[in-house]
Parts: structure tokens; sequence; C-alpha cells
């Protein structure tokens, strides 16, 4: 019997302390939890490094939101494969759909909407053209 | 587990408890510094504007100055000036990775399996076995990538924006597919062949397939069509596939299969993940730019079109007075060959002939130079335009827009300037 007791007791100390660290869980590992909906922006960053409007840790423009592509985009790439691509706001949406049904990325719940409103806004189209001029040219001699 | 009330099985149930949160709390972690890792690594790559890796954040075997996408998963470019080599030296293999690199990987127990409806038996086969049981060849083939150029796109296309730098011509060592295929048996109602390798999937589900793609039965019966162990007589980088790979000169380089552990003989087009979609695939018809279209007018692409590129000089050559210089590089057309090559130094206005090498064999490329003297002082642009054993030329804007940016053969162009 007392081993039966022992049982249950060990079983109620590991659910508590699943249940005591499990915001902690989530926030750092959303992936870990497959269907995670709701992730409020933890924390601010005390001193975010800014260099020429970038944030300096994560590559990204800082404006509204940021913090937000920086926690929720990070687990499975880099934020390169962010900044190098440029979208309309429906463009982003779609990209964001085929990750959710092909790449495992879970549902953003109430952040779509701001990550879609930061993304458009600060990685929106760029100008178009059939060729653009030859750029960033380091001169040398021949 | 049937609890038979005796102590160890307790104690194994305390431990496991305890092993389980550890664990839990591992995996917490571990995930934690990886992301950290990535936050250090695009922090050194906003510092220096430019894209380069300035030798600090290089990836593991290649050179310093191929331009990184992506360090997650890891994607590199390299500069048309360090492609110059008429046989590309490993290191300067562009780098274009869907997932993560596998780890410790045991090529003492490496093996291939041949399997799928249209295969006559499922056979396994070790890397030794391989390497002694058929015949081997060597060939140089050219390797690029279905989204090479897709930078210029606009509207833009989403992915990797790779500018001119994937795509490579070192020479291959390995065996033919067709060999190992007929040895195993195709049934004549093959189709496709599909591959899969050993990298894995970003959200670290080991289960789940990165890509999955191949070509049509045909194309893997070639001469050409290459099981690899080998770049310059070396083994594959880790980068490029090691221990083992395909290479399928000419097509995208994602029929290539990495790291290749498995090759399914189908009976249909082959369907793994990247087949489908909008993935690797171009509009049935042609399309304004910009078009929504639907997936099922999506065709699959197959061999990749006409291209050059000027290796040198490198662009910003400042040349003094009309002293004249060589202009050299490599053209390549899929499964065709190259039959002309011509510059402009004119923005196309007129074209200058250049001399044009044989290739040394299929699905390889040509290299082609040129004397120029530049007619006058002041900003010259040096264009390259290659036209294939059909006629097609490159075209001098961009060719048709596509949802995801594929298939860009604009002519090259280097920037000079006469002082
Ligand atoms: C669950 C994993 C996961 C998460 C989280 C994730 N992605 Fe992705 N994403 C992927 C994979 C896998 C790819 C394909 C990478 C490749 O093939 O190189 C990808 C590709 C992309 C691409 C390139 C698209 C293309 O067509 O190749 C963009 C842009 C992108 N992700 C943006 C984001 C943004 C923005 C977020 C945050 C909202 C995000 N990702 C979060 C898995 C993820």
């Amino acid at each position: 019997m007392e081993n039966e007791a022992r049982k249950y007791v060990n079983l109620f100390a590991f659910i508590v302390i699943l249940a005591l660290f499990w915001p902690y869980l989530s926030e750092l590992r959303p992936g870990l939890f497959k269907k995670h909906v709701e992730i409020t922006p933890y924390k601010v960053e005390e001193k975010p490094e800014v260099v020429d409007g970038i944030e300096i840790e994560s590559g990204l423009i800082y404006a509204e939101g940021y913090l937000l592509v920086k926690q929720q985009c990070t687990s499975c790439h880099s934020l390169e494969l962010v900044t190098q691509n440029r979208a309309t706001r429906a463009g982003w949406k779609e990209n964001i759909r085929w990750m959710q049904e092909t790449q495992g990325l879970w549902d953003l719940g109430t952040l779509e909407g701001p990550i879609l409103d930061y993304l458009s806004k600060n990685y929106g189209p760029k100008e178009a053209s059939r060729r653009a001029n030859l750029k960033n040219i380091e001169w040398y001699e021949l | 587990m049937s609890d038979k009330k005796n102590p160890s099985n307790k104690l194994d149930r305390t431990s496991f408890i305890s092993r389980s949160v550890l664990t839990l709390f591992g995996l917490v972690l571990a995930g934690n510094s990886i992301s950290s890792n990535t936050g250090i690594k695009s922090q050194k790559k906003t510092t220096s504007n430019n894209k380069t890796a300035g030798g600090n954040s290089k990836i593991a075997g290649k050179h310093a100055e191929l331009s990184i996408l992506n360090s997650k998963p890891w994607n590199a470019e390299t500069p048309p000036h360090l492609l110059d080599d008429k046989i590309t030296p490993a290191d300067r293999i562009f780098v274009r990775n869907n997932g993560k690199v596998p780890e410790n990987i045991d090529v003492e127990n490496w093996t291939l399996t041949i399997e799928g409806e249209s295969a006559e038996k499922t056979k396994t086969y070790t890397l030794a076995e391989l390497k002694s049981n058929f015949k081997q060849y060597s060939y140089q083939l050219t390797l690029e990538c279905g989204g090479n150029g897709r930078k210029e796109f606009t509207p833009a296309a989403k992915g990797n924006q790779w500018s001119t730098g994937a795509i490579a011509c070192p020479k291959w060592t390995g065996i033919r597919l067709k060999d190992v295929l007929n040895d195993v048996g195709v049934k004549s109602n093959a189709v496709y062949i599909g591959y899969y390798g050993k990298d894995v999937h970003l959200n670290g589900d080991p289960d789940k397939v990165v890509i999955s793609r191949g070509v049509p039965i045909k194309k893997a019966l070639e001469d050409e069509a290459l099981i690899a162990w080998a770049v310059n007589d070396n083994d594959l980088p880790l980068m490029n596939g090691y221990p083992l790979r395909l290479v399928f000169g000419g097509w995208p380089a994602s029929t290539s299969g990495k790291w290749l552990h498995k090759i399914s003989i189908r009976d249909k087009v082959h369907d793994g993940p990247k087949m489908d979609g909008y993935s690797y695939r171009i509009p049935k018809y042609p399309v304004a730019p910009g078009t929504k279209v639907p997936e099922e007018d999506m065709k699959i692409i197959e061999v990749m079109p006409v291209k050059s590129l000027i290796t040198h000089p490198k662009t910003g050559a400042k040349v003094k007075g009309r002293k004249s210089f060589e202009v050299r590089g490599h053209a390549w057309a899929g499964d065709l060959s190259i039959k002309e090559m011509h510059i402009s130094i004119d923005y196309g206005a007129t074209w200058r002939k250049c001399v044009l090498d044989p290739a040394i064999n299929k699905n390889a490329w040509q290299q082609w130079r040129i004397q120029v003297a530049l007619p006058e002082k002041g900003y010259h642009e040096i264009w390259s335009r290659a036209t294939d054993s059909e006629g097609i030329m490159q075209p001098m804007v961009l060719p048709a827009w596509n949802p995801k940016g594929y298939l860009n053969n604009a002519c090259h162009r280097i920037a000079t300037k006469c002082v």
C-alpha cells in the first residue's frame, strides 16, 4: 500500500512541477507545444541596441511589433529568411499559411494581426523594375 | 507496464519521472541556446552592411567570401569572380539547404536502399558495395538552384534572394544511377524516381521529410545521372551532401538529393515534399507579373534555361585608357550545349562574338573569352549573352515572372569604368 501511495505522490509532484513551469516552458519553446495559441509579448527588451534603425540582436527593423517577430519566427530558421523578403500584407499572410500547412508553424492567434502589420509595413513590396541599376559596386584598378 | 509491486519497478518509475522532468528542461535549454546563437550570427551580418561573411561567420568547408543568405538553415552563394575556374573548387560550391545538415554521419554503416512500386525488389547497398560492385565514372556536371536570380523579380518572390551565385560545375565521381536501378530491376511502368536524404526538418520533428524530389525515369537513366560520393577527387563537402548524393546536371539542383539514403522508383510522378504546391514549379501558361496562379495551374520545372556568367573581370574594374583586357566566363544550357557566346558593351545595341570552348561532356558548362577595350572615358557595363544549340538566347531584361521567382536567366552584367 505504501507503494501505491508513493506512486500517486510522485505523479502529483510531477504534475505540479510541470504546471508551475508551464508558462516558462511554452514561452521559451512555443514550438514544443503545437497548439499554442496566445503568447503575449512577455517582456519589453530593456535596452535593445539599435544601429541605423536595425535592432542589432535580431537584425530586424526596429519598429513597433519587431519583438513579436523576434519571438515567433526564430525557432526554425534565422530571421535572415524574413529580412531578405518583401511582400504585401496578403503575401506575408500567404507565407504564414504555407508554413502552417506544410512546415509545422503554429497558430499565431491574436498575434497574427500585429505580426502582419509589422511585416507589411517594414518589409513591404519593393519598387518594380524590369531590371534595376547595378548597385554596391566596389571599384578597383584592373 | 504491469505493476508487480517490486521495488525495482518503483525505482524505475521515480527515475522515469525525474528523467522526464530533466529532459523537458534540457529541451528548453537546448532550444533556447540555439535561438540565441542565431541572434549572434545575424548580429555579425547586420553590422557589415553587405552580406559577405568576412572570415568570421564561415560555413564549415566553404570559402570565406561566399555571401551568406541564411545562417539557419545554411544558404550561401558564390560571387561571380570566385567562379572563374573551369572546374569549380569544392569550397566554392554554393550551399542550398532546406533543413538541418545531418550530424554524426556514420560512413561505415551508410546505406542506400532502392525501393518503390516500379522496383522489381527492394535492395539495400552499403557505401562500400556501391563503390566496389559498380563501374565508376567522373563527369563535370552543372548544378544550378532553380531559384538562382530570384532577387531580381518584381513583385518580389519569397524565398532566399539568390543573385547569380547558386551555380557550380565541379567534377563529380560516383556510379551511374542507371547501373544501380538496373541491378535492382526497373518495371516497365516506371515514371519517376524520388530521393530521400538524411537532413532534418527545421521544426525538429525527426520523422518529417525536409525535401524529397526527383526526375522522370528518362533523365534518371542517362549516362551522366550519377550517384556521387566525390567532388574533384575528394569526399563531398558536408554542406553539399556528404557522404552520398544524386547529381543531375542541367536540372534544378533540388532534384539532386543530398545525404542520399533511399531512392524510390515510382509508377507516377513522385509526390514527396516540395514536388507539390508552388515549390520548383512555374505557371503552365504565361502570366502577368504578380498574378495569383491557382495551384492546379502550376507545372514542375524540368530542365534549366540557357545562361552565362562573366567571371573575369570582377565587377567594378577601373581600366586605364584604352588598354585591352580579357573578359571571360562560362555558359550552360540545361541538357543542351552552347552554340554561340556574345558580349555587349553598349547595353545590347551591338554584340561581339566570343571564342567558345566545347563542353568536356554533356551537362558541363563551357568556357568563353574575348579581348575588350573600352571606347571612351566613363561608365560602361559589360553584358554577356549565350545562345543554346537550338538558337534560344538569354533575354536582356527579366524573363517571365512566376510566383516563386524561378528561372531568371537574364544576361549577366558587370560594371566597369574607363579612367
Ligand atoms: C515551425 C517552424 C517555422 C517557424 C516557427 C517559422 N517558419 Fe518560416 N519557414 C519554415 C521552413 C521550414 C521554411 C522553408 C525553409 C527553406 O526551405 O529554406 C520557411 C521559410 C520561410 C520564408 C521563405 C519562404 C519561402 O517560400 O521559401 C519566410 C519569408 C519565412 N519562413 C518567414 C517566417 C516568419 C515571418 C515567421 C514567424 C511568423 C516564421 N517564418 C516562422 C519554418 C518555420
